[in-house]
């Protein structure tokens, strides 16, 4: 598999120092996720302001790891074939991410997911989602 | 309703090539500029406004008009993507009827087929600063996967069949049997479409658009230009252009920017759906189509797929022809962006020299609209209305 996404991803974290607090949690297999403390609302992909209220009073909190999936997709023409999915997580936001462990025939739109991290190269961890245990 | 009358299409080029890889950029971009321009019956010399996208070599547009030699006095680099094009057309009327200048040359060009780009299944190489980049990068994210994701999940809100959304395909196919330069010319069936390999599912290879190399371009000019040269007058009425973006994450796969920039350039037109027979709708995967016309009002949303099947997007078959040179889908998809192909088509239709066979009777009203960039961050959309006099 090529690693071009992992050096991208490497780049994007020296490029957003002031975001690396939300990688370093991951680590700690904890996804913070964004609350506005003026409107109340849970935005995705994280930003340092809310952008429905523009208010910089945020709270960031560990996530539930609870989501059901959006959509998804396998990308048949890898190499090595992965699944792309949007996930509707628990506390509201859309959030693209990976499914891993399970092959897209398993998955139906609106399949319970529960949060996992799959260690990348750059000694970080990426939040991704598989099928929630029954 | 007095329409507006601004700017026209004086002068049209599409690049015939469809594999240039022995011609630079910068040529094919100077093939473009030179071919519209003649169209025109106009010089390099009466161009005095620019607007081109991140297509031209180089960082910004300054190298290549210095290349061309070009003596301006208005110069716009705005790029949305694909639908870049459409959006320079409306800058481009705001600019001529403003005075600040006279003669604009909207060009774009690319090699993605000699460069063998894996323009769909491979996942785009992005500035790391791109406020995306942190948050998706990781995900290897591919322009097939994000509309995979569309066509998954109008199929699974609406009841979309992969059959419907085939005929699509099938549409530009027998549009694209009358054009020779088309890269794919030959007819193909919903059960070719279906069979066709998988590339991300449920979205197959006859679902998305080719991979050429080539280019095209447009030239706008004042009224009064227009009507010394010796083209068909084809005059911009309206225009709207948006950025449809992932809204915090409260957004939706199955609507698209056509939703804004639709209304916009409707509104300004002051025309609705039902006044056209022709559209040039930008066709990178069929669900994208489909999506566009819901839209753009030329159906309810959700009956896409009733609205598509059965050839009725075949020139003569039902009440609105689409993407009569065959589209992305078959013909042309320059640089991995189908804006200025779609002006292009609709200029010929307006002009009555599409080929006879695709040509619509008396096409007087036609629309150009497209996406750009990447579903769902960055996602801009424009919608431009045309009209013959």
């Amino acid at each position: 598999m090529s690693n071009e996404h992992i050096t991208l991803h490497t780049q994007a974290l020296a490029a957003n120092p002031d975001l690396a607090f939300f990688w370093e949690a991951t680590k700690k297999e904890s996804m913070l996720l964004p609350h506005c403390a003026d409107c109340g609302k849970t935005h995705w992909h994280p930003r340092l302001f809310c952008p429905f209220c523009f208010s910089n009073k945020l709270e960031w909190k560990e996530s539930a790891g609870k989501a059901t999936l959006y959509a998804a997709t396998t990308l048949s023409k890898a190499s090595e074939p992965y699944i792309v999915a949007y996930v509707e997580l628990a506390e509201g936001p859309l959030m693209l991410t990976n499914i891993v462990d399970y092959s897209l025939d398993d998955l139906q739109i609106g399949a319970p997911l529960t949060l996992t991290f799959s260690p990348m190269s750059s000694g970080h961890f990426l939040p991704v989602f598989r099928l929630a245990k029954k | 309703m007095k329409r507006n009358d601004k700017a026209y299409i004086a002068g049209i080029f599409e690049h015939p090539t469809r594999h240039a890889p022995d011609k630079s950029l910068v040529q094919l971009h100077a093939e473009c500029a030179l071919g519209a321009l003649k169209d025109a019956g106009l010089s390099p010399k009466d161009v005095d406004g620019f607007f081109g996208g991140r297509d031209i070599p180089g960082s910004n547009a300054n190298w290549f008009i210095d290349h061309m030699n070009l003596k301006l006095r208005h110069i716009d680099s705005t790029d949305a993507g694909g639908c870049s094009p459409l959006i320079h057309v409306s800058h481009a009327v705001d600019a001529i009827s403003s005075g600040r200048c006279n003669v604009a040359l909207i060009i774009l060009a690319g090699r993605p087929r000699s460069e063998q780009m894996k323009t769909g299944t491979a996942p785009r190489p992005c500035e790391p600063d791109r406020p995306d980049a942190l948050w998706e990068a990781g995900y290897r994210p591919t322009i097939s996967t994000a509309y995979a994701m569309m066509m998954s999940r109008h199929m699974h809100e609406y009841g979309t069949t992969l059959e419907q959304l085939a005929w699509i395909r099938v549409a530009a196919s027998e549009h694209a049997k009358h054009n020779p330069n088309a890269m794919f010319n030959k007819p193909v069936t919903v059960d070719d479409v279906m069979r066709s390999p998988l590339v991300a599912s449920p979205l197959r290879r006859m679902d998305c658009c080719v991979i050429s190399d080539g280019g095209g371009a447009i030239v706008l000019v004042s009224p009064e230009i227009a009507k010394s040269l010796k083209n068909p007058l084809v005059r911009v009425i309206g225009s709207g252009h948006t950025v449809h973006g992932q809204n915090g994450g409260y957004s939706s796969l199955t609507t698209t920017g056509a939703s804004v920039s639709g209304p916009i350039a409707f509104a300004e037109a002051g025309v609705t759906a039902k006044d056209f027979k022709y559209a040039s709708i930008y066709d990178n995967f069929t669900i994208m189509v489909l999506m566009q016309l819901e839209d753009l009002g030329f159906c309810k949303k959700g009956e896409g797929g009733k609205f598509v099947a059965d050839g009725k997007l075949i020139s003569g078959n039902g009440p609105l022809a689409i993407n009569t040179d065959g589209g992305g889908l078959c013909n042309n998809h320059p640089s991995n962006r189908g804006g200025i192909t779609k002006l292009i088509e609709a200029t010929r239709q307006l002009r009555g020299t599409a080929h006879p066979a695709v040509q619509v009777k008396n096409c007087d009203l036609a629309l150009a609209s497209g996406p750009g960039g990447f579903i769902g961050t960055g996602y801009a959309h424009a919608t431009v209305v045309l009209e013959r006099l």
